[in-house]
């Protein structure tokens, strides 16, 4: 495989399926033949509904967004391995684990279409945090859930998505410590997606981010992120393991960042078509298309009917997102705190009148 | 539209900022903070730029576009994201011996460094007797429908902390001939350039590598009778816009710029309100303990006398800027809440 710079230092990568589909490891990950059909499902929704907010954002329906092309394996694969009690703290490029997770799309998408803060899904029903841009800074949250779960002797624990630009924050660090000094249930998943924004990879750290894991104190194993299934057999070790009692992981997922940073950037200013060219032949869509279909558990049609499907549920987000409406003004005000204290309603009083 | 020649001019390949300009010889704010950055380094090889994606990228906002090809690697470098630690890296090379200048990706990730920048670079002189000539920029400021991650006003935060300069201008000439001089001053400074103003406002500004603007004076931008109007930032320029519409209704509205937050010019200030008698502290940071609570309480302690009106306010909810444009809108006061507000004060 051609892969990034990072993994010409010998740390092994974990792969169930070589770039062509056929199996070149243990393919038997605990999902029958329904959860496998549901992998592939997931990442062509992912995939249709990604490209359709690219055209949502370049038709001024979404005022920036930050795709995942090429990221869905890594993505579905490690949403798909967890539970529903468990919760997930994501960066901002996490849409396709949002919707392994239930929440709704349309939902989603009101924070990139600027008519909310966060995106108004629930992210205690959903399981799923608010999108975060402060990079790195959902990691600490994630550890803190994980230990307040742990103090009530639930068995849930939390996965906090994080990229290689984040693995060079401070809170990545902190994060890490802390989580095992404490055994917190959590899973720290990297995308390690080569990019951050202009800064490849070779540029941010000197050794692979799963190799910091053992001076925690915790197992750190690097997956093909592009292998559905590998990135789910690792996610599910880390979440049986958190189960257990036996403390956080750390998974690095090698992916690639097909599109642009954001739709405001322009990646040709920094790296080249032919890099792209190579991680679009190690597409994790057809990979494990291929998969599945020469091992029996789909056939074309099963791919034809989740193209179908996915086609008219975007049909269905993008219709009910151009229908949202601005917020009324006097909104300004509200969800600052959970009851508004005497500074802000004098303020708001003083803005709107008794309104 | 000259706007659009503008920005396609500003994200040009590999040529000195200044060939950049209009052919008129006019400069953006974002070419004016990138000629005073290229200047200075041309002038003194102790100053260099560190920060996210400022190199081969040329910086979020293209700033320092076509500095990596001129300086090399080491005089921009792209660091890794960690804004405490690119904090602390400047604070060690300036110990050094070195005048390190900062890029924050938006000023609203300074507080993701905010312990080094307040409690160890704002203090170092004071502990140490150590000058520490550090400068930390970023793009602040909303107006931009860039949500409440990319469009904080951190002013009041670092004008509060001891031991900081913070700069906030509003023209292209204020902001080369201010950004000069804090990269020559031996404190530590916080410059805050306005993305909105980036590509908005251009003007013919100097070409002498030596001209500098003081840092701690306030300038009146507008002449005016009847009201003054004290503000920074891109709130001056839709000042000057109501300034003109109440023109219009028989209202001279003197404008003073304060430019730089701290030191604050307190007496540029009295001198307009002691000529007016009425005043409009209009200011882009939190209205509660925001900069203008200070230029207020100033005003009223030491220009009591001369006032025919209460000091007035007018400034952002303590609420999060919004994503939302009509929210941003509301959140803003607008020029016409400016008008209101100094119709309100003629009128008194
Ligand atoms: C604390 C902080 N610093 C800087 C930024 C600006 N920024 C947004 S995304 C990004 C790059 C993130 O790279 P990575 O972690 O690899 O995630 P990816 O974008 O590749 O998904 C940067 C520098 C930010 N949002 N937060
Ligand atoms: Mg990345």
């Amino acid at each position: 495989m051609s892969a990034p710079e990072t993994t010409d230092d010998g740390f092994p990568t974990l792969r169930c399926l070589a770039p062509d589909g056929t199996p070149v490891g243990d393919v038997e990950v605990g999902l029958d033949e329904e959860g496998l059909r549901a992998l592939l499902r997931w990442m062509i929704l992912a995939r249709r509904l990604d490209r359709e907010c690219m055209a949502l954002q370049r038709q001024g329906e979404l005022t920036v967004y930050p795709p995942f092309e090429g990221q869905e394996a890594a993505q579905v694969g490690s949403a798909a391995a967890l539970g529903p009690r468990d919760m997930v703290f994501p960066s901002f490029r996490e849409l396709a684990a949002a919707i392994v997770r239930g929440v709704d799309a349309v939902e989603y998408l009101q924070y990139h279409r600027g008519t909310w803060h966060g995106g108004p899904y629930d992210p205690l029903a959903t399981g799923f945090a608010p999108i975060c841009v402060p990079v790195a800074t959902q990691l600490v949250h994630a550890v803190g859930w994980a230990l307040g779960a742990k103090l009530d002797g639930s068995d849930a624990c939390a996965l906090a998505y994080f990229g290689d630009g984040a693995a060079s924050e401070g809170d990545f660090h902190e994060a890490a410590n802390l989580a095992a000094v404490f055994r917190a249930p959590v899973i720290l998943f990297c995308q390690n997606n080569g990019w951050a924004i202009s800064v490849p990879s070779r540029a941010q750290f000197a050794a692979p981010i799963a190799a910091r894991a053992p001076g925690y104190g915790m197992p750190g194993v690097r997956v093909d992120g592009n292998d559905v299934l590998a990135v789910y057999r690792a996610t599910r070790q880390a979440v049986e393991r958190a189960r257990a009692g036996d403390g956080p992981s750390l998974i690095e997922a090698l992916t690639y960042r097909i599109g642009p940073h954001t739709t405001a950037d322009d990646p040709t200013r920094y790296r080249d078509e032919a890099e792209v060219e190579r991680w679009r032949a190690l597409d994790p869509i057809v990979r494990y298309r291929r998969f599945l279909e020469a091992v029996g558990v789909a056939d074309a049609g099963f791919a034809a009917a989740c193209e179908a499907e996915a086609e008219a549920w975007v049909g269905t987000v993008r219709a009910e997102l151009v229908a949202l409406g601005a917020p009324p003004a006097s909104e300004v005000f509200d969800h600052v705190f959970a009851e508004p204290p005497a500074t802000l309603r004098r303020q708001r009083e003083e803005a709107l009148g008794g309104a | 539209m000259s706007a659009r020649t503008l920005e396609a001019g500003a994200a040009g390949h590999g040529a000195e900022p200044r060939g950049k300009r209009t052919e008129a010889g006019e400069a953006t704010y974002l070419i004016a903070i990138a000629e005073a950055l290229w200047e200075e380094m041309e002038r003194d090889e102790r100053v260099f730029l560190l920060g996210e994606d400022i190199g081969v990228y040329g910086g979020a906002f293209k700033v320092t576009e076509g500095f990596l090809e001129r300086f090399g690697p080491e005089r921009v470098m792209d660091t890794p994201i960690a804004e405490e630690t690119i904090t602390g890296i400047a604070i060690g090379a300036a110990m050094e011996g070195f005048r390190p200048v900062a890029e924050f990706q938006y000023a609203d990730f300074m507080s993701s460094g905010f312990d080094m920048i307040t409690t160890a670079l704002g203090r170092y002189h004071y502990r140490s007797g150590v000058p520490l000539p550090v400068v930390l920029r970023g793009p602040s400021g909303g107006g931009v429908r860039a949500s409440s991650f990319h469009s904080f006003n951190p002013e009041p935060w670092f004008a509060h902390s001891p031991g900081l300069k913070v700069i906030c201008p509003a023209f292209p000439t204020d902001a080369k001939g201010l950004l000069k001089s804090a990269i020559r001053d031996d404190n530590p400074v916080i410059f805050l350039e306005h993305k909105w103003i980036y590509r908005r406002i251009k003007e013919v500004v100097p070409e002498d590598p030596d001209f500098l603007v003081p840092i701690g004076r306030a300038r009146v931008v507008r002449e005016g009778s009847d009201v003054s109007i004290v503000s920074y930032g891109m709130l001056v320029h839709w000042a000057l816009e109501a300034a003109e519409q109440l023109e219009g209704r028989g209202i001279s509205a003197e404008i003073v710029d304060l430019r730089t937050i701290q030191p604050l010019d307190t007496e540029t200030v009295l001198r307009s309100v002691e000529k007016t008698s009425r005043v409009l502290v209009l200011y882009e940071s939190h209205r509660f303990l925001g900069v203008g609570a200070e230029v207020a309480a100033q005003i009223a302690e030491e220009a009591f006398e001369h006032l025919d009106a209460p000091v007035m306010r007018l400034a952002p909810p303590n609420v999060p800027i919004p994503f939302s444009p009509t929210l941003e809108d509301a959140y803003l006061p607008q020029v016409p809440d400016i008008v209101a507000a100094v119709e309100r004060l003629a009128a008194w």
